[in-house]
């Protein structure tokens, strides 16, 4: 179901062919980064921090290298020491230990082998010796006075040098009075909320095949969401030239963020270097979870005020987000993703906080969730305090363009609104809630990104045209591509080839995050395709011994007065004679991806014997911009919500007291099966992005973020408790509901 | 290390193939046969991302050691569509977009067909627990549902 | 490691008393992770499911008999064993997905020793008794005896389970088996519990009730037992059933669950098991 704004008159752009690539991934014969295979290649076993924060006393690789098919064995000390203030500093030494174990399953040496049975013996067979130091494991660990250092080395990025500490950033935020607006208002709400860290859950472990030539350059296939990036941080991390490095994109199964950084490609590269053999490197579920980069903790405390009318008039946040071992932006990009609402005053304070808990990686809408559930939590309280229905009391408040964002810019055009109005008036909020259920509802956004990206687009001499872009495809892109490209020459979308193109056959391309694919990286082949049009219009000139300006392109055929409509195909034909092969590429740094807006609402259950909650009814509804292929939008709607029903419910790293992840598995790390949960209706709404030459909002992102509200409003309204920690699991709901009891 | 020698009918033809004792089918199916179709998302049966028939029956191939294959009549992904014609379950997910990533989906096919082997008319209900023991964390397994329904309607109706 | 397929118990027996840290296995569902997980290989993996004893199912002389090695989806999609025993069928049909279903066995979930394998419960309630192949012979036990703690059994190195005897439901009787988990689907009880019951008219004559992943083994819950056997179901009676129930779990805190909620929940559960099979037994049993 679309809700529509946008100007009809498209003849490819929002219909919705089979992807491109869709037959090679239902017969089986698409290729992931495991699926390669070069010859005569070894494979990897790592040897792994057993505590989660440790000295490291000594290595001994002897035994393990005089052992069967053994071929190299790297440790830290094989690595160049980087500056602390290189970009890579910290990713350098999240993929290989140097010293120091930072968390439990921290890499600490690496084993190249025949096989991966003599690799994992061998593993075991390096004698490492520690000296274990204290483990900060909890936010409040961490920021207690005089605790621990997680990581001796971190020192607070984005202040002066000082001391090391566990802080990573620490943001404040303030405009207007919030004290004295919350001193005035009516009511005021206060409650505080924690979650536990998530993993990605990808189903595709990371892997990757290095083989480094004598000649210095080396060949890396792998899947990640970005292989210019791969490229970049791997030459970063071994001190190499960029261009000695070639990486090559597998098929990706899976990201949502996750894949946007660096983990097993440096070491097998230095394998592969050391043994003079290619050398294949599979992480297990196992490493993937207790290695690879989960989303961050949160613990936040939120006020806000409001008039008896339901105008809100300021928030007061304190959130702070563990980070794992290393320092990032989550703090910083948890604050400002707190703008849906026109606060006039507003007081935010955000941290990010350091554990020894392994290096967290971005995760769809990064930092958004935990935000938008407390502060969509504490809104509800205040519709349900003040009588008020919930999507009123935010279109009452929702912002519009102009209205400032968190940082103090003001927000372009929006549709924030439209998407509330699109819920209120859908066939689930305008259904009777079912007897026994209860209904919540909740609201999200994110930012989106523009960045760096190219494109190629070829025409073959049949008419037909490849499109090349270094976007690797995660969800649908090549087909987005092809769309756009069809709009633009008005040729058919299947007489297109999206091609996800290696390092050294397209222009640099930014990691694929913030939504960005579709947006930036359709922005660049919309300009090649518009280049290419230009030339195609002289081309027709020339066969017509006109002037190029006489010619219009109109449906994939120049025109031209008094003349017959040459067809592209008619033209590359002819491109040998009018001036050769036709093609053209653009590069662009993209400005001004729009915000996406999404609100959603679930009618739920609560067992309140044993705290089960049950979703029985669901729906999404999200601000596209314009979906240019709209499966695919919605896909990524329901994708999201799924992915947030899991954070919201279960999902969940359960460390015990030694910091060791007790749930690594996909038996006990409960991401939801088919059977928990209901079809996710949805309703794409499309405010047109002003920057975009089709209105593009990102729509990868958004869906993650409203889902935690939505259910925890829902179990608030159904059984009079409100859930502040995530995941909201039946021990927790029934704990809970005792209580209240 | 042990091996062990083992003919069996793969997709319909008779193979043999020299495999480690120690190896999953899994495993075997994607270094001796060439046959990547499979996936390996967990290695413990958690994931579904490698399903496989064997004798009919749908099972998780990393969980099932490869000697244990002799004499058996396996199916995997390469084995679903009939010479060029693709399994109405392979076109339905194709139509429905019921893919994104696309590592889970030859799990999800084969799992959908041993299911509406077994049931040609499942409700919603039943497809979502038959197909619970395949994990997809792209689609929200919407679109997943729709398109076993699609080819359930398609099947019977043929 | 080597792979053995024996296709008698004898060879079975044999291979298991010539090679020392040897292990059987039917549908290798909980072997192979264990093994992924570090535990060391056996010696020889002998392979119970071509040995056609291990295999069969069937009914005859007033009883079931069931390969231990079969696996539970022929047992779920047998009508007649899923008429008679509803509470065992639900607890062998949740063990895991349809892939699992199809290579899971009632041998491999007892042996496995776990206190939250959903088969046991259930079938401890219906007095199941398990044919044991020993070094000399055969021994029949009750399934009750099989398990002395998590992950431990009172086998005898080189012992195996030939096959399950359970002896058909008089008239009037029934079973449920019910467990908690927080998806609904591919995952491990955090509580169980079983109940069989028989009535004659409404007046319970017979009670079982079986708690499972609340204590080191299954749990029988005598109390509950008692206040069942000669009342008629009512609330007040559930009521005594849960509060027995919560009594008799001992449970531990771990990464599924916590004391205080399995406590809780034992109680539920064991009342509601008891509910839904009393309404079976009811319905002609």
């Amino acid at each position: 179901m679309t809700a529509t704004e946008n100007p009809t008159g498209y003849k490819w752009i929002g219909t919705r062919p089979v992807r491109h690539d869709g037959y090679e991934k239902v017969v089986g014969k698409a290729r992931f980064a495991a699926d390669l295979d070069l010859t005569g290649q070894l494979y990897t076993a790592y040897v792994r921090s057993p505590h989660a924060h440790a000295r490291v006393l000594s290595i001994d690789t002897a035994a393990a290298e005089a052992m069967p098919g053994v071929k190299a064995i790297v440790t830290g000390a094989d690595f160049p020491d980087l500056d602390p203030l290189d970009p890579n500093y910290d990713v350098s030494i999240n993929v290989m230990a140097r010293g120091t174990a930072l968390y439990h399953g921290h890499a600490i040496a690496a084993v190249a082998a025949l096989t991966k049975a003599e690799a994992r013996a061998a593993a075991a067979a390096v004698a490492v010796s520690y000296d274990v130091l204290p483990a900060v494991l909890t936010i409040d660990e961490a920021m207690a006075e005089g605790a621990p250092l997680a990581n001796e080395e971190n020192y607070q990025k984005f202040a002066p040098p000082g001391d090391p500490t566990n802080i990573s950033t620490h943001t404040p935020l303030e405009r207007g009075d919030a004290a004295e607006a919350l001193a005035g208002a009516d009511i005021v709400i206060e409650r505080e909320f924690d979650a536990a860290h998530v993993h990605q859950g990808y189903i595709e472990p990371h892997a990757c095949v290095v083989d480094a030539g004598l000649d210095g350059k080396a060949n890396v296939w792998c899947s990640s969401q970005g292989h210019f990036m791969i490229r970049a941080v791997t030459a970063g991390i071994l001190g190499r030239e960029t261009s000695r490095i070639k990486v090559t994109p597998a098929e990706i199964g899976g990201g949502f963020g996750g894949k946007t950084t660096v983990y097993l490609e440096p070491v097998a590269l230095l394998l592969s270097e050391k043994s003079g053999r290619p050398v294949k490197s599979v992480m297990t579920r196992e490493e993937v979870l207790r290695a690879t980069g989960p989303a961050p903790g949160c613990k936040m405390r939120v006020k806000i005020g409001a008039t008896k009318d339901g105008e809100l008039v300021a928030l007061d946040a304190w959130m702070a987000y563990s980070l794992g071992a290393f320092g990032d932006f989550a703090g910083m990009v948890g604050a400002m993703s707190v703008a849906s609402y026109k606060f006039p005053n507003l007081k935010l304070e955000a941290w990010g906080v350091l554990t020894n808990t392994p290096k967290t990686a971005a995760y769809r809408a990064p930092s958004a969730p935990h935000a938008a559930f407390a502060i969509e939590s504490v809104i509800d309280e205040i519709a349900i305090e003040l009588d008020m229905d919930p999507i009123d009391l935010r279109l009452k408040n929702a912002a519009v363009e102009g209205d400032l964002t968190a940082m103090g810019m003001p927000h372009p055009r929006i549709g924030f609104v439209e998407c509330l109005e699109a819920l209120k008036a859908s066939p689930h909020y305008q259904s009777p809630v079912p007897e026994g259920a209860s209904r919540g509802v909740a609201a999200g956004f994110w930012f989106n990104i523009g960045e760096q990206s190219s494109a190629t687009v070829n025409l073959n001499e049949d008419g037909t045209a490849t499109v090349l872009t270094g976007s690797p495809d995660i969800g649908g892109s090549r087909a987005s591509m092809a769309l756009m490209t069809a709009e633009e020459l008005g040729i058919d979308v299947y007489a297109i080839t999206p091609v996800v193109a290696d390092t050294e056959a397209v222009g640099f391309t930014d990691v694929t995050e913030g939504s960005r694919a579709t947006f930036a990286t359709g922005k660049a082949v919309v300009e090649a395709c518009r280049e290419l049009i230009g030339e195609l219009k002289i081309r027709a000139a020339t066969i017509h011994g006109v002037e190029p300006d006489q010619v219009e392109w109109i449906d994939g055929a120049a025109h031209v007065e008094g003349k017959d409509p040459l067809s592209l195909a008619q033209i590359t034909e002819q491109a040998k004679r009018t001036g050769g092969p036709l093609t053209a590429t653009a590069s662009l740094n993209a400005a001004g991806a729009g915000p996406s807006f999404a609100v959603h609402c679930a009618d739920v259950t609560v067992d309140e014997e044993t705290g089960q909650v049950t979703i029985i009814r669901y729906t999404a509804v999200q601000d596209a911009g314009t979906a240019i292929h709209p499966s695919y939008v919605e896909g990524q709607m329901q994708g999201g919500s799924v992915q947030g029903i899991g954070w919201a419910l279960n999902e969940e790293y359960i460390y015990n007291a030694d910091g060791v992840m007790q749930n690594a598995g996909f038996l006990d790390y409960r991401i939801p099966v088919a059977s928990d949960i209901p079809m996710i209706e949805t309703i794409i709404v499309e405010v047109p992005n002003p920057s975009h030459p089709y209105g593009v909002r990102g729509v990868g992102e958004t869906g993650i973020v409203p889902p935690m509200g939505t259910l925890g409003n829902a179990i608030r309204r159904a059984t009079g408790v409100r859930m502040t920690s995530m995941p909201m699991s039946p021990p927790k709901v029934l704990a809970r509901l005792s209580e209240n009891n | 290390m042990s091996r062990t020698h083992v003919s069996c009918n793969i997709n319909g033809e008779d193979v043999e193939f020299l495999t480690a004792d120690a190896s999953s089918l899994l495993d075997a199916l994607r270094n001796e046969l060439g046959l990547i179709g499979a996936k390996e998302g967990c290695g413990t049966g958690d994931c579904g991302s490698c399903s496989v028939l064997l004798d009919g029956r749908l099972v998780c191939s990393c969980l099932v050691m490869a000697p244990e294959a002799e004499g058996r009549d396996v199916v995997t992904i390469e084995g679903l569509a009939e010479g060029d014609h693709l399994h109405p379950l392979q076109k339905t997910f194709l139509e429905g977009a019921a893919l994104q990533c696309g590592i889970c989906t030859p799990g999800f096919l084969l799992a959908a067909k041993a299911l509406l082997d077994a049931n040609p008319n499942p409700t919603e209900t039943e497809i979502r627990y038959g197909l619970a023991g395949n994990l997809c964390r792209c689609t929200g397994y919407d679109k997943i549902v729709k398109a076993v329904q699609e080819a359930s309607v398609e099947l019977r109706g043929a | 490691m080597k792979y053995a397929s024996p296709t008698t118990v004898d060879e079975a027996r044999s291979l298991l008393a010539d090679n020392p840290g040897s292990r059987v296995f039917a549908g290798a569902t909980d072997l192979v992770p264990q093994m992924r997980s570090g535990r060391p290989e056996p010696s020889v993996l002998v392979d119970l499911k071509r040995i056609d004893r291990l295999m069969a199912v069937n009914h005859h002389d007033g009883r079931w008999v069931i390969g231990a090695a079969t696996p539970t989806s022929t047992l779920t999609h047998n009508p007649e064993f899923v008429a008679m025993f509803p509470g065992i069928a639900e607890g062998a049909g949740l063990i895991g997905s349809d892939q699992i279903q199809n290579r899971s066995s009632l041998g491999g979930n007892l042996c496995n020793g776990s206190p939250a394998a959903d088969s046991v419960p259930a079938m401890i309630a219906s007095g199941a008794r398990v044919v044991v192949a020993s070094a000399d012979g055969e021994r029949t036990v009750p399934v009750a005896d099989i398990v002395t703690g998590p992950g431990q059994t009172s086998l005898a190195a080189g012992e195996f389970l030939i096959e399950f005897e359970i002896d058909d439901a008089p008239a009037g009787t029934s079973d449920a088996y019910l467990r908690v988990t927080p998806r609904t689907e591919m995952d491990i009880a955090v509580v169980g519990a079983a109940a069989r019951l028989t009535l004659d008219g409404d007046t319970i004559t017979d009670a079982c009730v079986v708690l499972g992943a609340v204590a080191p083994t299954t749990v029988r819950v005598p109390a509950a037992e008692a206040a069942l056997v000669g009342s008629v179901l009512s609330d007040e009676v559930l009521e005594t059933v849960a509060a027995s129930a919560s009594a008799a779990a001992n449970p531990i805190d771990d990464k599924r669950g916590t004391v205080q909620y399995r406590t809780q929940v034992a109680g539920v559960l064991a009342k509601r098991a008891v509910a839904l099979a009393a309404q079976r037994a009811g319905n002609g049993g």
